[in-house]
């Protein structure tokens, strides 16, 4: 249950932000959550709510961008799509050992703030 | 009431992924290798540990621990009796290490003396995943307990490791442990992991392991740091 470690540093990070840029209140919050990030998501919003009180974010609406895995394919020499977690091989040549370039992200994307 | 989109695009782990590069410099300067150990609780880590410890020790190669537990200092204790620079980090409650706690427990410490640091994380297949602790390798150990699939439930953690430890294959008979499926799935989650299969009751593959180290170990030595991923 690290997800409210998460939530509240996304919402220090949020409310810092927003600030910097004379918000007033934050409406949403938007999250890139990669699909091997580790987060789940039901407890993400269960931490954010409780970590937005009595901040520019209570009130506000998460909303999870899911970024599937991508890896590079050291054979084909491109990003490729694996076919699920449990298969991270290139899907087009089978090669192994591709690095992987997107499905860690637990990022904030942006904010919808009122001024 | 105006509203307006203010593009952010940063890591929510940004301070700990920092602190982590920075500690993994202060490693390599120091000429030491640091190995996260990650596993569920119960597969063996601590005493994995011990036997490699006790086996460096006699051929002097000198090793610290830092070791994570949500309470008691046991583990402490036990890794304690192999002669060498125990700390122990009690998260009380916390499921997870983070860089900012590693890096409090190495005050005091003279680095430059020591070739490997091994950091025991707290038991737990989920939540160390996303944590980068500075760490130049990242052990995952699969008990020969705990069913052949845990790597297909818990891939954002198996896909993170450098290496894979299986343990207590003293048991497999017992376990009625399919070998060929836990392989066959460690492979599905990180097709290019390292697997040593390992039995710190009867010291099997801890050769094969101590090699590994030595060579991950001058590895990170000759690397240079990645550039931060996005």
């Amino acid at each position: 249950m690290h997800e409210l470690s998460i939530a509240r540093e996304l919402v220090r990070m949020a409310e810092e932000a927003a600030r910097a840029n004379g918000a007033r209140k934050v409406r949403e919050v938007r999250l890139r959550l990669g699909a091997l990030s580790g987060v789940m998501e039901e407890a993400l919003l269960l931490g954010y709510e409780a970590a937005c009180r009595d901040t520019l974010l209570e009130g506000s609406r998460l909303v999870i961008e899911p970024a599937p895995v991508r890896i590079h394919c050291p054979r084909c020499r491109r990003d490729v799509e694996p076919e699920g977690l449990q298969l991270m091989y290139c899907p087009v040549c089978g090669a192994a050992g591709g690095t992987l370039v997107q499905g860690r992200e637990i990022e904030l994307a942006a904010l919808e703030i009122e001024r | 009431m105006p509203a307006r989109i203010l593009e952010i695009r940063r890591s929510v782990l940004n301070e700990n992924d920092r602190r982590a590069r920075v500690l993994r410099a202060e490693f390599r300067e120091a000429g030491l290798l640091a190995v996260n150990l990650v596993s569920s609780p119960g597969a063996g880590k601590t005493s994995l540990l011990v036997e490699t410890l006790r086996r460096l020790s006699s051929a002097h190669v000198p090793a610290a621990v830092i070791a994570g537990d949500v309470e008691t200092d046991n583990d402490a204790r036990r890794l304690a009796s192999a002669g060498c620079p125990v700390r122990q980090i009690e998260t009380h409650g916390a499921c997870h290490l983070d860089a900012a706690m590693i890096a409090r427990r190495l005050d005091g410490w003279n680095l430059e003396t020591f070739d490997y640091l091994f950091i025991e994380n707290v038991g737990n297949l989920v939540c160390p995943a996303g944590y980068d602790l500075g760490e130049g390798l990242r052990a995952v150990i699969l008990s020969v307990a705990e069913g052949e699939d845990k790597p297909l439930k818990y891939p954002a953690l198996f896909h993170s490791a450098d290496v894979v430890l299986v343990s207590k294959i003293d048991l497999a008979g017992p376990c009625e442990f399919d070998r060929e499926a836990a392989l066959r799935n460690i492979r599905a989650v990180r097709p290019d992991a390292a697997v040593i299969e390992t039995s710190a009751r009867t010291g099997a593959g801890l050769d094969a392991w101590l090699e590994h180290l030595a060579a991950a170990r001058c590895r990170f030595l000759t690397e240079k740091e990645a550039p931060p991923c996005v």
